[in-house]
């Protein structure tokens, strides 16, 4: 039976009444995470932006609050990011290369890719005990930058190859087919086509994963990584600390002083963070300008 | 089985008992059909009769599907493409192919035409010009981007974009041109142009042409070959399998009692 022009109507307005209401929550779920993210932001700029001041950055840690300033912190974690992507990209990208590319999809890869799944999941501290096992004690690095950077790579790695996995799937068949289909290789076609359209979401993800381990003090702490540094790594053997670290450092001393130490300090990353975020960005807007010519 | 009528001169493929299975279903059974040297062959058939899956076995790019596998012999110039002696890669570079959505790749039109010879090592500036102009002609799309060959593939339209596949296919210089419905995905206007440039390149190369466009194939081709259910019905010269075809069911194809 046909519905009357009435109750047409009235189903109208009940779906748009639905509408209504379903845009409303999604709103008001939107507006509680901005709201809280903001609470975090002003609270930190409130007690930190006192402290903000040029000598802050060139400044080593002091035991006086207003003299105390992040210079090997900052150094530290810089230095330990670019080691982290030296490590961590080429291996991830290529683990993920060879998933996609060249492994047979049977049984054992099907194990392996749920491991790296399970991986990307592990808690931090759980790579720390790990590079403590492995780099600070079986291999004798100590509790250097470079003990550091190697646990933040292992850190990262399963992100990295979970994202470069999805970029790279999403490069179309037809366009491998119309390389294979001139006598394309399987390396030709890796590296002359699907690597150049995987790229930005390569990068992308990378960058992502980067920007959790900038914030991690967890793994750092359990390789030992020290907290009072006086001096900059003068190589990848020697002793180092980093943000996060110093932060909770200072978080946990009694005086006020260092509690606007450690705002301050937090303001600093998260600007270090929203740096390299903004060179994600950039980096794929101008690949992707390159490809669409 | 049936066999293709040899009067042209010679033959470029010789398919005996090819059996096709992706996994467990088979896709194509016990087909055997000779495809003869400069002539255009069609092959025709209802969606799903294995029509693409016996194109894709000629010049292997079925090969990177999982579980895709063959029995059988595919002779191309008397040896078997499926013999383990034999490279992919070669017999893909001797076996240019056109598919059915045209996948220009995402860079420059020059770009896309050099690819091929590029990565058979021509690196010479002025060679490679003289490639990509070559084979622009000769897919006759040379005139209309002869003055933005540095501009993206994508930019062109859906009939250009084809017939700049085909350029590059033609850029490796192989002895045959598979084409996967190349018209599918085109207007009247450009699948008119597809085939005037099909009957064109027919002095210089022999054309495997898989189509759903009845017409299309009665037009163009000189022997066809009908497909169903995996199984090759009839195979003949086009007049006489379009005027008197000798099966029941290839009339009734033909005739579109059903497809």
């Amino acid at each position: 039976m046909k519905p009357t022009h009435l109750e047409i109507q009235r189903m109208l307005t009940d779906s748009q009444w639905r509408e209504q209401l379903f845009k409303m929550t999604a709103l008001v779920m939107l507006s509680i995470a901005l709201l809280t993210l903001a609470v975090l932001l002003i609270d930190a700029f409130v007690d930190g932006v006192g402290r903000l001041r040029w000598s802050f950055l060139t400044n080593f840690p002091s035991r006086k609050p207003e003299q105390a300033g992040i210079l090997s912190a900052l150094v530290g974690t810089v230095y330990m990011m670019i080691l982290t992507g030296l490590f961590a990209f080429p291996v991830g990208v290529g683990a993920a290369i060879y998933l996609e590319e060249y492994a047979k999809h049977h049984w054992f890869s099907r194990i392996i890719e749920l491991n790296i799944a399970n991986l990307a999941g592990v808690p931090s501290i759980i790579y720390g005990l790990l590079g403590l096992e492995v780099f600070v004690r079986a291999m004798g690095f100590d509790r250097s930058l470079l003990s550091g950077s190697l646990t933040m790579a292992l850190l990262v790695l399963p992100i990295i190859i979970i994202s470069s996995r999805e970029a790279i799937r999403t490069v179309s068949p037809s366009i491998r087919e119309a390389s294979y289909a001139l006598g394309a290789s399987r390396w030709q076609t890796i590296r002359n086509q699907v690597l150049p359209l995987a790229f930005p979401g390569i990068l992308t993800g990378s960058i992502l994963a980067f920007s959790r381990a900038i914030g991690e003090a967890a793994p750092l702490i359990t390789i030992g990584a020290l907290t009072y540094i006086a001096f900059l790594p003068d190589s990848l053997l020697a002793p180092f600390t980093a943000l996060p670290i110093q932060i909770f450092n200072w978080v946990s001393r009694p005086q006020k002083g260092f509690h606007a130490n450690a705002a301050a300090a937090i303001i600093v990353l998260l600007v270090v963070l929203i740096l390299m975020n903004a060179l994600a960005v950039y980096l794929r807007q101008r690949y992707q300008k390159r490809l669409s010519l | 089985m049936i066999m293709g009528d040899k009067k042209n001169g010679s033959v470029a493929f010789e398919i005996k008992d090819l059996n096709c299975w992706y996994g467990n279903r088979q896709a194509l059974q016990k087909i055997s059909l000779s495809i003869s040297e400069k002539q255009i062959t069609a092959i025709i058939g209802p969606s799903g009769c294995g029509k693409s899956t016996f194109i894709r076995c000629l010049n292997r790019i079925n090969d990177l599907i999982a579980g895709f596998r063959t029995s059988g012999q595919v002779l191309f110039k008397g040896q078997d493409i499926y013999d383990r002696a034999m490279d992919p890669i070669e017999i893909r570079f001797r076996i240019g192919m056109g598919f059915q959505k045209p996948n220009p790749f995402p860079k420059s039109i020059y770009d896309n035409v050099a690819y091929g010879p590029r990565l058979w090592g021509v690196r010479k500036g002025t060679e490679l010009d003289g490639i990509v102009e070559q084979s622009l002609k000769k897919a006759v799309l040379w005139d209309e981007v002869k003055d933005k060959l540095h501009d993206s593939a994508l930019a062109l339209s859906g009939g250009q974009q084809q017939r700049l596949c085909i350029a590059r296919a033609l850029a490796v210089e192989p002895e045959v041109l598979l084409l996967d419905e190349p018209c599918s995905a085109l207007d009247p206007i450009a699948t008119a142009r597809i085939e005037e440039l099909l009957l064109g390149l027919k002095k210089n190369y022999t054309i495997v042409i898989v189509t759903h466009n009845m017409q299309q194939a009665a037009r163009v081709s000189d022997f066809t070959g009908f497909f169903l259910l995996g199984d090759l019905i009839e195979f003949g010269e086009t007049k006489q399998l379009f005027t008197y075809p000798r099966d029941r069911r290839t009339e009734d194809y033909i005739t579109g009692r059903f497809g």
